[in-house]
């Protein structure tokens, strides 16, 4: 599945809102050989952002050791029903993907 | 001596390797990449295709044209319109063949994608079984094609043959059996069987592909050196009406996610 759809969920609960995000990406690790014989090259998202209300919470470096298609949560304080949470990732190649919605 | 056997059985239960295996199983149940599948089954749902340039909502999945809630709990079920018993993806391919002009040969080109490419039956296969997530499995057994199609599927999984003298029993007969770290559910066993039959179509997080009950099928007979069965042919459809029967009553809480 080339990079594509995200989908995400945002729950607030105790004063703590839990986003859980999915991203469809190869993830190519730049190790593997393809059936040609040559090395697939690497493909894989580098930094993803998660704001608030536009506000930056979460930055995060990742790498090759990521699967393909990652799932992500992260527990961020704070934040209430309503609120904007939008994640955004991009890759080696400079590609980019974001999605938005509200926390429920 | 009964005293023994039973702790004895306890103990494998309880093995930490099987312990872990089962605590690595919900983990990957919430929010699984079965999701991202789901999305690209939708858009090809309502994508026209083929000559006809129609797309397959007016698909009747048994619950009626375009009723897709609780249409795959309640397959394999036999289709008046066709006089046979068919699953889903059996159903789809006829769909494709009549609502959209399609060619049989076309539509079954390549039914079994890859983690690049996956095909169009793991998308729709992924976006309709989603659409019975909480209802209750219950295949059609009243029918006497139904009821033959069971006997048929039955007698496959008990059926000796290949290279190696193999039957699905062989490996799916008897308790506490594995493959590396998977357990092997008794699967004519319906307690054993039906929490797995209940999560399948599957995302398989070791070739991040989305699989199918046809290809499920198609991987045991290979796996047992046996040639491969035709997709869609009454063979599969018979052997997916047994396991869909051996979980009937179970809600189905697929697609799931394999490790």
């Amino acid at each position: 599945m080339a990079a594509g759809p995200m989908k995400m969920r945002a729950t607030a609960q105790g004063g703590v809102t839990e986003i859980r995000v999915l991203m469809a990406h190869p993830m190519e690790t730049g190790q593997r050989k393809g059936p040609d014989g040559k090395l697939v090259p690497a493909h894989f998202i580098q930094n993803v952002t998660v704001r608030m209300n536009g506000k930056t919470v979460v930055e995060g470096q990742i790498s090759q050791a990521v699967s393909r298609n990652p799932v992500f949560s992260f527990r961020v304080k704070g934040g209430a029903k309503g609120d904007k949470v939008e994640v955004s990732w991009i890759d080696n190649k400079g590609e980019s993907n974001k999605i938005d919605s509200a926390v429920a | 001596m009964r005293a023994i056997l039973c702790s004895a059985a306890l103990v494998a239960a309880l093995s930490p390797a099987f312990a872990e295996e089962s605590k690595y199983q919900k983990m990957v149940s919430e929010d699984s990449p079965a999701e991202l599948f789901q999305v690209g089954g939708e858009e090809l749902w309502k994508k026209a295709q083929g000559p006809k340039h129609a797309s397959l909502e007016k698909c009747d999945l048994g619950k009626g044209p375009g009723v897709l809630k609780g249409a795959y709990a309640a397959l394999p079920r036999y289709f008046k319109d066709t006089d046979r018993v068919m699953d889903l993806e059996t159903r789809l391919l006829y769909c494709m063949e009549t609502l959209q002009g399609r060619s049989r040969e076309e539509a079954t080109k390549r039914v079994f994608g890859n983690a690049n490419s996956p095909s169009e039956m793991e998308y729709l296969s992924a976006y309709i079984a989603s659409k019975s997530r909480g209802v209750k499995m219950n295949p059609g057994h009243s029918h006497p094609k139904e009821k033959a199609a069971f006997e048929l599927g039955r007698a496959l999984f008990f059926h000796r043959a290949g290279a190696w003298d193999f039957s699905c029993a062989s490996c799916h007969g008897e308790p506490n059996k594995r493959i590396r770290m998977s357990q092997l559910p008794v699967l004519d066993d319906p307690k054993a069987a039906a929490p797995l039959i209940a999560t399948w179509p599957a995302y398989r997080v070791s070739n991040s592909q989305f699989k199918t009950m046809q290809w499920r099928i198609n991987d045991c007979y290979r796996q047992m050196r046996m040639p491969e069965p035709t997709f869609a042919s009454d063979a599969t459809v018979a052997m997916n009406m047994f396991l869909a029967t051996m979980a009937k009553g179970e809600t189905y809480r697929g697609p799931g996610t394999k490790r």
